[in-house]
Order: C-alpha cells, then structure tokens, then sequence
C-alpha cells in the first residue's frame, strides 16, 4: 500500500523498502529457531525430527511462495488475494499441528509466525479495504471476523483453556448441532411465539397511537416526554411484575415486549409523519387530497425511514425483553430459561450454543429489516450513496 | 410553558387514574375473598378499601409504592440493606465504572476508526452487529463466567454496563471527530501542527456534542445493564436484586419501589450529564 499511494517526489527509505514485509520476514525468520511445541513431553522444532513428522516445512514454503507471488503479481489486488491464501495456510499449521496433537503452549515459534501471519493478514485488509463496492463492504469486515473466530479457536485449543471458560468454537458448533432438537424448541418458544406476538403488538400499537396523536396534537404533547421519559428508564425491570400477572407462558414475555416497543415506535412514527416538506403537503392539498390520501400516499411512504429505525431498534429489544423475562419464570423451555439452567449446571457449550443462536436471531431480524428497508426505500433521498 | 405543561400533566393524571382503576381491577377478587373470609360484608366500599390496603397486591397503589419508599429512606441508616439508597449505591457504582470503561473503549475504538481505514472497513461493521446481540439477555453468563475466574462483585457487572455503553459512544465519536471543519483542519496543517497536536486541540474538542449525545443515551442503558447484571447474584444488593428477590416472595410493593428508584436513579444521572454538558460547552463557547 504504501509503495502506491507514496509521493512520488519524495525519495525515502520507506519507498525503497517494504518494512511491513521486512518486519514480517525478521519475526518469521526468528520463528524459525525456536521450537513449535512439544509432542509427548519432547519439544518439536519446525523441521520435526524423524518421529515428529509434521507437515509444517510444507505450510511454511506454501506461505513464503504465496507471499512472494503476492508482491510480483501486476496488480496489487491480485498479490492481496494471494497473500490471503498465504494467511490462509498460516493459520491452518496450528489447526494442523493440534491435530496431529502436538502441546502448542510449549513453545514460542508457532506464536510469532502467528503474529507475522496477523501483520500480513492486516497489509491484505489493507489493500482490499481501498477496493470500492463489494470487496469493501463485505469481504474485509468478513476476514476480520473470520480472524477473529480462528483466533478464538487456536488460542483457546492451544493454550488449553477449560471450556467452562471459553470454549473453542468448534465445540460450540458441535454443540450446536448434537443439542438441535433442544435449541429449536427453545427457538420456537422463545422467538416464534413470544417475540414475534409481542412485537407486531408493540411495535403495531404504537404506530396506531402515533397516528392518532398525529391527529390530536394534544396527545403527542403529552406523550412525547412520557415517551422520553420511558426510553430513560430500565423498562425491561417489569418483567418481574408482568410475569406475576400473566403467567409464565408466552403471555407474560410478550407484555414485556409491548411495554419496551411501544414507545421507540410511537417516537419514531411521530417523527417520520412530521418530516414531509410544507412543499409536498402544498402540492397534495392543490391536488385536493384529503387527510387520509395524503397520509398514505406522501406522508407514510416518507416517513418510512423512520418506521423502519423505529422496526431495527425495536427487533433487539424484544429478544432482550422475551429472554430476560425468562429468567423471572417460564415453562421448561425457551432461551432464557435454557441459559439459566445450564449455567447453573455448567454445561457451558450448550450456553454458548444458545447464546450463539440468540445473537444470529437478533443479526437476522436486523439484517432482514435492513434489506426491507432497502427494497422499500430505495427512492429515498436518505438512501442514495454518498 | 402553559401550552406545554399542559398536556403532559393531563396525561400524567391520566395515567394516575387508570393506575388506580387498574389496581381496584386487578385486586378486586382477591380482596373480596379476604373480606368473605374474614366473614365481613363484601360492599363496595369495603373491598375498595382492601384492594387498596393489601400487603401483597397484585398492583400495588401508587401511594402504596411511595410510602414504601419513604420508609425505606428515612427508616435506616442509609449503610444499611433496607435502606434503597444502598441498594442504588451498589447498581450506580457498578453503572458508573461500566460507563467509564464503555468511555475508555469507545474513545479508543473511534480513533483508530478514524485514523485508519483498515479498521474502518473491518471493524466498523461489527461495531454494528455487536449490537444485535441481545448481550442483556446473556449477562448472567458473563457474570458466572468471570465469577470462575475469580472476579466478583463490581467488575462483571461494570463489563456488561461496558459492553452496551460503548456503541454510542465509538458510533457518536467516529461522528464528532469528523466533524472538525476542514478548513480548521487545513490550518491545522499550516501550522504544521502534528496529527496527535491535530487531535487533542482540534478533532477532540470538535467531538465534544457528539460525545455528550451518546453520553445520555449510554448512562442510561449502563443502569439497565447494570440491573439485569445483578440477576444471578442472587440477590444480595443492588437494585436488580430486589427486583429478584421481590419477585421470588411477591413482595409487589417492594418491586415497584426499586423500579420507580431504578428510574430516578437513571434520571438523575442523565441530569448529571446534562449539567456537565452545560457546563463544559458552555465554557467552550459551544452555546
């Protein structure tokens, strides 16, 4: 990157020479000499003896050969994605060596090459962050958090943290997939029945209001602070009570759920419905439109931004309220209740499992609001590129 | 001011009354069953008055709820577990250390989105999702996971205040440090200024509304992190543990008081915010 974007009147070292690359090349090479790990007590080195036999020395040339195609290839782009395969195969060696059960954690080697693998993983993102659209928006966000989850996997597994710690994702997707039947009645309880009944109702029930306090200016000016007032305070502390009053089935989560939606929703709508232009409401009142028209054909459709804001808030708000409520009281299933019990029986992976479920549910309902946004929307001025 | 006043207090008296018709409603059978089974005549009046006088009521008055207030401010030292001021110590204390580590993280997390476009392509977005994860509904975990670590007591609970007050505040500041004017940040540079001189006199400053908008909005969920926080606990102190606590021996008054101390607490501390804002803005000739 920086041998591109450098002034060219400006002769310095840092034109001449790559120091990323050469600060990558100094700590592979002090790797080198120090041992992988150990293998039944005896240290491993990275040409493994006779009866090591790992595949490392393999892995290293495909790295070096990667990197060195890399930086010969025309374009710069195209080196980035084969240094990728290079970051690719650098961090398959310690998922390799563990397989091959070798003790990670005794020793130094594996851990600089991991980090010179991390320094060329960060160059490549580099690279590819500066490549408009697609490459941008999502391929480089997607390597950080691909990192990241492989980084979680090989420190964990290599230093042996206790899974009633942290354990490694492969455990956790393992989890995930023996405990299925389990997780999907849960999901069922959980966000099918008491999520989804009670957002359509909140969320519905303070659109309705918003309209008709749009109609009586009086009710809005009541509401509003209240509205403010309510997004101050820990609404999802009632969960207690509602769940006193309406039992421990869906009922109890779902008036959660109403309480906590309601007023992001009315706020949101009050404000969409206020922001079409004096010009607009003109031109529908010339047209001899009457309340109701105007409404629906110009003020809902602009308002629509502010709806959908309201609809993304609202989506992770009523996962917290149906779980959390959950923890106060429920029939034998259902998300919350699994993640109190199974903590409480430090069955941590199927913790996680849950907790993993749960966070790909909230991501999707927003991602999926987000893309109906996005085809709804799409003449909106608040939507085109900057 | 009238015009304003106006509406928000007819509401108010109108939520009030309905308060009062819904606790009549909602107590109703079980105060005529008392009175039956006291072998008293169940008139209107008289189960009136007892669904208005239960100990445990399904919903409590509102007079009820105060009046449980006042005697648990006045009526014990304030050191003492049954005085709620110990108990909102104890979640303040906890918000308040989450909001300063949430502070630390976001300042640090938009700087580096700023200053560099590696990590504002790759970790912005996450910034993002991070927040779709209900992280509320998990914090029990959090708090028995760092407890087999050994850390108790304030720490998980400020981790979790930490873990939602950071958004607003890394998503306000990548706003506010960009929001130096350009021109400023060209004289910046005929000055010959440095990019650390460039950031702590000019970016950093520029930051400031930015920074106190996320702020309210992050001491306010920092209260509410720190009170499902106290879940698991098990109720030992804070207000998420007289919720728990209530709500295990349906003590409906005792619920209602920590919920309406929870919402003073979260009030006060945005006022507290506000002021500085005054203040310092004001000092700086932002307003």
């Amino acid at each position: 990157m920086s041998t591109l974007s450098a002034d060219p009147y400006r002769t310095s070292l840092r034109t001449v020479a790559d120091w990323g690359l050469v600060a990558i090349a100094v700590l592979t090479l002090a790797a080198l000499a120090l041992p992988v790990g150990a293998l039944g007590g005896a240290p491993v080195g990275w040409f493994g003896g006779m009866m090591g036999g790992t595949l490392a020395p393999l892995f290293l040339i495909g790295v070096v050969l990667a990197v060195v195609a890399g930086r010969s290839a025309p374009k710069r782009v195209w080196g980035a994605w084969v240094e990728l395969g290079g970051v690719a195969l650098a961090w398959l060696l310690p998922l390799h060596l563990l397989n091959e059960g070798v003790d990670l954690s005794a020793g130094w080697g594996l851990w600089l090459f991991l980090v010179a693998a991390t320094l060329l993983l960060w160059r490549v993102m580099g690279v590819l962050a500066g490549v408009p659209g697609w490459t941008r928006s999502v391929v480089v966000p997607g390597l950080f958090g691909l990192g990241l989850l492989v980084g979680w996997e090989v420190l964990v597994r290599g230093f042996q943290v206790p899974a009633i710690l942290l354990p490694p994702p492969s455990r956790i997707a393992s989890a995930l997939a023996a405990h299925a039947p389990v997780l999907w009645d849960d999901f069922r309880q959980t966000v099918l029945t008491s999520v989804l009944r009670g957002y359509v109702m909140g969320c519905g029930a303070g659109f309705l209001v918003a309209i008709l306090a749009d109609r009586l200016p009086f009710l809005a000016r009541g509401l509003l602070p209240l509205g403010n007032l309510a997004s101050a305070i820990p609404v999802v502390g009632i969960a207690p009570i509602m769940v006193m009053w309406f039992g421990f089935d869906w009922q109890s989560k779902a008036a959660v759920i109403v309480v906590m939606t309601f007023f992001p929703m009315m706020i949101n709508t009050l404000a969409g419905l206020g922001n079409s232009e004096r010009i607009q409401l003109d031109l529908m009142r010339s047209y001899g439109a009457g309340y109701g028209r105007t409404l629906v054909k110009l003020r809902l459709p602009n308002a629509l931004p502010f709806l959908f804001n309201g609809l993304k808030i609202n989506s992770t708000l009523a996962l917290i309220g149906a779980i959390v409520a959950e923890f106060f009281g429920t029939p034998v299933v259902g998300m919350g209740f699994r993640i109190s019990t199974e903590v409480a029986r430090m069955n941590l992976d199927i913790v996680w499992a849950t907790i993993a479920v749960a966070a790909l549910t909230g991501s999707g309902l927003y991602g999926g609001l987000a893309l109906l946004e996005r085809a709804t929307t799409a003449w909106h001025p608040s939507m085109r590129r900057r | 001011m009238i015009k304003r006043a106006l509406p928000v207090t007819v509401m108010t008296l109108l939520l009030l009354a309905a308060w009062y018709v819904g606790a009549a409603w909602l107590n109703w059978p079980q105060a005529a069953e008392t009175l039956t089974r006291a072998g008293k005549p169940a008139e209107f009046a008289d189960v009136l008055a007892q669904a208005y006088a239960m100990k445990r009521p399904i919903l409590p008055t509102p007079d009820q709820v105060v009046a449980e207030l006042w005697n648990s401010l006045t009526g014990y030292a304030p050191t003492s577990p049954r005085n709620l001021l110990f108990h909102t110590w104890v979640t303040a204390e906890a918000a308040l250390t989450g909001l300063a580590m949430g502070l630390a993280l976001g300042i640090l997390l938009a700087a580096g989105i700023v200053y560099t476009r590696t990590l504002e392509a790759s970790l912005l977005p996450w910034v993002i999702a991070s927040q779709t994860i209900p992280i509320l509904a998990i914090a029990p975990m959090i708090v028995v996971i760092l407890g087999n670590i050994g850390l108790t007591g304030l720490l998980p609970k400020a981790v979790i205040c930490m873990y939602l007050c950071f958004f607003p505040i890394t998503v306000g500041m990548v706003k506010g440090l960009r929001s130096a004017d350009p021109l400023w940040l060209d004289l910046m540079r005929t000055y010959s200024a440095s990019g650390m001189r460039a950031f702590w006199s000019l970016r950093l400053p520029a930051s400031m509304p930015f920074l106190f908008a996320s702020l309210k909005v992050s001491v306010a969920i920092s209260v509410v992190g720190a009170i499902v926080g106290e879940l698991p606990t098990g109720g030992q102190a804070g207000l998420g543990a007289r919720l728990l606590s209530g709500s295990y021996y349906g003590q409906t008054v005792q619920i209602w008081a920590a919920l309406i101390m929870a919402s003073l607490l979260s009030v006060a501390l945005i006022a507290v915010v506000r002021g500085l804002e005054l203040v310092l803005l004001g000092r700086a000739g932002v307003r």
